[in-house]
Parts: C-alpha cells; structure tokens; sequence
C-alpha cells in the first residue's frame, strides 16, 4: 500500500533563566530536595501576583528570530485549564491565540548522500510555565508524590509544520533544534534532566488506485525523551497505522478516527492508548486577567538579532570556505556544539593549518575525549595549548609523530601548558634537529654497521632503506623522517 | 449559542471539565442560570463593534517586567502547610492510575 508519512513535531524547551517565569523562585533542576523552590504565585496561593521574566521573554524571541520567525508587535498571556496534581492553579498559563511568534523554518539536511537541505516549517512559538513533577508508586498501592519545584519553569513551545516524511526526518530536525538552541546559549537541552521533550503527531495519507490519498487518524506520541526513541516510536506509530488502516479500514474523521494520544514504552518499543485528549475549546482558554500584554518595538527586535551569534548552518558554510575542509568533516565540528566550534577555530588560527587542526580536533581529541568518558568542557589542553603544538608541525620543528607523543603526555594529568611543551621537547629531545652535520654521521656508522642491508640496496630492494631509518631514526630524535630518507638515499648511492 | 439549546448535556459536560459533581436538581438549576449568561451574551452582541478595535486585555498597562533574580523561597514546611496530606517532603495525592 502505498503511503506518505506525515510527521510534525511539538518541543518543549526550558529556558535557562535563573528564576521562574513569573516569580523570583530559583528555576534550578533540583528534583533531591522536593518543593524547595515554590512561593505563593507558583503554587498559585490565593491572592498572588505573578510578573513576567524579561531574560524568559528575551530567550524565547532570541530562538524564535534564529527559527525566521515574526515577532508579534503584541502578545498576550492565557490560561489553560485543566486538572492535573501537577498543576497548582488547576491552569496553565500559556499562550492561546496571540503567540509571541509565528511562521518561521529550520533547515534540515534531508539527504547525507547528496546533502540535500529542505525547510521544515515553525507554526509557532510561545511561552509558557511548566508543570511540576509526579512521582508515582509503580506497585500502585500508595499515592503519588508531587515536586513543585518545576511548577512555573520557563518553557518554550515550538510547534513545527507537519512537513516530515520519515522517522529519521523528525530525528534530523530534532538534532538540528537541539545544536540552535545550545548554540544560542538559551537552554542546555538535556533530555535526560527534560529540558527538551518530544511529541509528535503522525499519521500516513495512504494512496489510492484513482489518485486521492485518505489521511489515517492523527496520533499524537508522548514521551518520546532521546533522540532513538523518536526514530523507535515513530517508525513503529507508522507500520502500526499502516497495519491498522489495512484491517479496518478508518480514515481520519470517520468513526473511530479521531485524533488519540499514545505513549511511548523505551521498554517495550511499543506505542500505547492514552486517555483521550481533550478538544482545544474543552481547556477553556481565556485571557490571564493578573499578566500585562507585551507590545514589542522594531528597536527590540533589531537589538536582539544583532547580539544573536553565528547560527550552525551559517558556520557549515563558512568553515568549508575558510578552512579549505570538506562538508564532512565540518559537519562532525559543528554538530559537536558551539565550544567545539570555537575551539578548533582558535587551533586552526593559531597553528596556520586548518585542515591539520581539523584532523586534531575531530580524531585525536573525540578519540581520546571518549576513551577517558570526559566532556568536551573538561578537555586538558585548550586551544592555545594546541594551536601552538600544531603550530610547531607547520613550522617544521615538530614531526606529527612527536607532537602525538607530547600530547599524550600532555593529557596525563601533569599540566598541559606551553612551557609543558618546550619541557618534554627538551626532556625527549623532539625537536626536529636541523644540524645535517650530526645527521650524516649517525648515517654513515648506520651504514657501517649494515652490509646486508646496504647490499640489498644496490640489489634494488628499496624496502631495505626503512629498516636504516629507523635505526637513525633512534640515534637522533626529532631528525625529519622524509629529510632522513632523502639522506640515506643520496649516501647509499654514492657507495 | 442560543439559551434555549443549552441541554443538561452541555451543563453535565462543563460540570465535568470543572471536576464538580451536580444532582438532578442541581442539572437543572444550573440549566436555567447558564441559559441566562447566555441570552446577556446574546444581547452584548447586538452591539454594533464594526469600529471598535478588538481588546485581548481589560488594563491598559503594558510591558511590565521583572529581572531575572532569584528570590528566597518558602521552606518545604511552610509550602506543604496547606496540603491535604504530605509525607514531609512532598504533597501527597490519591495514586493516579491515568499516566
């Protein structure tokens, strides 16, 4: 049967504002020491004032402009209701029908092959506050537990066109959202703590021998919290929407076939009922009587976009101008974070070989990043340091070979600074020595001690030349292989 | 909506989305009171707004914000104090078998 895939994708990101976003609780992930960070207006005591965050509304029009979006000249704050414990005010506040911003796109590489790019749309994005956290008692015997130190965390929805076709698609963009935002510096993301959560809504438009498609019921997946379980739910949502369809035969609006939600089980890989969701009008939306609508100028809109930094995709492109590198290996930098950017930026600068620096940064650094379980924000060695090992490489007074072994020694805990450099040179004599004289005489005791080999020479076996590298090789550290090899060339023959 | 299409249905369906449980004659009552809102609405409408600029907020102040600070919260005693029942460190609710 033959179907198009139809995903879109909702995202709740927190904001990483200090406090809440209407109160001066602190907005911190502290889920070890339960309702420590609550106050009357966040636990919606009777006769509090909530006021609303001006860094909260800066961070949600910083993403919302780097998602092209229109910022709205007035927005307004409303409340959302329904019950839930983890709910206080028996309300969200939200907002309903005059978001902050609207109409926007992120541009997502649809095809690694032919780097193929293609614009999903943004619906939208407005603020809102979060919810607080249950704890329930797996056995279902005692009640649950209520954390309201995430009640009125800032959160931002974004709401994105339906216009994914594959499960990887909405993997893709979700990764693409993820490395903006921490590259905007406006939250850390962390799926595991729930700065950023998933849901989708998918369904299949099945083709039909005449021509038309007929839709199947829209699902809306919940929980989906790693980057796997999008691809694990939404390829299984699709096959179990396909299966569905072809047994019973619904069609989105028809009986049985309205929109349900379901949730995603790591455990299982499986998608399951959850309760209905209620009609947008059943939340009862209306205006938040206690929070002041928000006009916004063309002045503050300029303001924030000229201290926006330098967007992912922007700096794809410039990286492959400016450091000659392929779109690969600027991919594996830039997806790395905005640190990891910057880092090899500096390296490249200073050592005068952008490709070099890449090699370093993407191999040797993610090897041994990863061999020792360390974030990239808890590397040894910083740039400078770098960029003046690679440095001396470009200059010819370093081989790879004994840089590599400098900056094995420079991440063993001892310090990793320039003067730590010229230490170990001095310490391993690595420096490249220049002196030709005590290179040709090392060569010609070499030569002295090895008739088979100089024999073999002249018998035309040129392999014969490595073994007497190496052992030249010991006698003067730091000599340059390629030099020494031209060298032993050049005395071999004459013999 | 008309008042007089407003059904105990409609009355039952609110009640709901409110948590409220209502008897018969309480359905009823409720009936002829949202019915009464209702036809008020409906005079509102008569109205004529063609000119009128649509308002989304009944205060004219704009554009009031706080800074991004944090302030001391209350203690976990004094945040729990009013709950119906806690454990000490958390507010406690009857298990929600729904998640």
């Amino acid at each position: 049967m033959n179907h198009t895939v139809i995903i879109g994708l909702e995202v709740h990101v927190q904001l990483q504002t200090k406090s809440k976003i209407f109160c001066g609780c602190s907005a911190d992930f502290n889920p070890d020491h339960p309702n420590v960070q609550t106050c009357p207006v966040c636990l919606g005591l009777p006769g509090a004032l909530p006021v609303m965050n001006r860094e909260a509304f800066e961070l949600g029009v910083k993403t919302a402009l780097a998602l092209n979006c229109e910022i709205s000249s007035y927005t307004k704050w409303d409340r959302k209701h329904y019950y839930y414990p983890d709910l206080p005010k028996g309300f969200q506040i939200s907002q309903f029908d005059l978001p902050f911003s609207e109409d926007g796109f992120l541009e997502i590489e649809t095809n690694p092959e032919t780097g193929e790019r293609r614009r999903i749309g943004i619906i939208r994005a407005h603020l809102e506050e979060d919810a607080g956290k249950n704890l329930h008692d797996d056995a279902g015997r005692s009640d649950s537990q209520v954390d309201l130190n995430r009640a009125g965390t800032p959160l931002l929805e974004i709401v994105s066109q339906p216009d994914m076709r594959t499960a990887a698609e909405a993997t893709k963009y979700l990764q693409e959202l993820r490395l903006l935002l921490t590259y905007l510096g406006v939250s850390d993301c962390n799926m595991q703590e729930g700065s950023l959560r998933c849901d989708a809504n998918v369904n299949l438009h099945i083709h039909q021998d005449d021509g038309h498609k007929v839709p199947t019921p829209i699902v809306e997946v919940k929980n989906l919290n790693s980057f796997r379980n999008v691809e694990i739910a939404l390829e299984y949502e699709v096959q179990r929407q396909l299966e569905a369809f072809k047994a019973t035969g619904i069609k989105f609006g028809d009986k049985g076939g309205h929109k349900t939600t379901r949730g995603f089980d790591a455990g299982t890989g499986k998608t399951t009922p959850q309760r209905e969701k209620e009609d947008s009008a059943d939340y009862r939306y209306f205006p938040d009587p206690d929070l002041l609508p928000v006009t916004v100028t063309e002045d503050y809109i300029s303001s924030v976009r000229e201290a926006l930094p330098e967007f992912p995709a922007d700096r794809r492109k410039r990286f492959v101008a400016a450091y000659q590198l392929s779109d690969y290996d600027v991919q594996v930098i830039v997806d790395q974070g905005r640190g990891f950017g910057d880092y090899f930026e500096e390296v490249a600068k200073l050592c005068g070989d952008g490709k070099q620096a890449c090699n370093w940064v993407t191999q040797d650094i993610l090897r041994e990043l990863k061999e020792r379980k360390l974030e990239f924000s808890e590397f040894p060695i910083s740039a400078p340091v770098l960029g003046d090992l690679l440095g001396r490489i470009t200059k010819k007074k370093l081989t790879t070979k004994s840089a590599r072994e400098i900056f094995m020694d420079l991440l063993d805990g001892n310090g990793a600074s320039t003067a730590r450099i010229d230490e170990i040179i001095a310490a391993k004599g690595l420096a490249i020595v220049e002196d030709t004289g005590a290179i040709e005489k090392v060569i010609a005791t070499v030569i002295d001690k090895n008739a088979k080999a100089v024999a073999d020479f002249k018998a035309g076996k040129q392999a014969a030349v490595g073994a007497l590298i190496g052992q030249v090789m010991r006698e003067v550290k730091g000599a340059d292989p390629q030099k020494v090899r031209e060298m032993l060339i050049a005395a071999l023959s004459q013999r | 909506m008309p008042a007089d299409e407003l059904t105990r249905d409609d009355v039952l369906k609110v009640a709901q989305l409110a948590r409220l449980s209502l008897t018969d004659a309480e359905v009823g009552a409720y009936q002829a009171k949202l019915a009464q809102m209702l036809d008020y609405i409906q005079i509102l409408h008569e109205v004529n707004t063609d000119d009128v600029e649509p308002m989304a907020h009944a205060v004219e102040v704009q554009n009031v914000f706080r800074r991004d600070e944090t302030l001391p919260s209350l203690t976990p005693v004094e945040a729990l104090a009013n709950a119906p029942k806690t454990d000490g460190r958390y507010f406690l609710v009857p298990q929600i078998l729904d998640h």
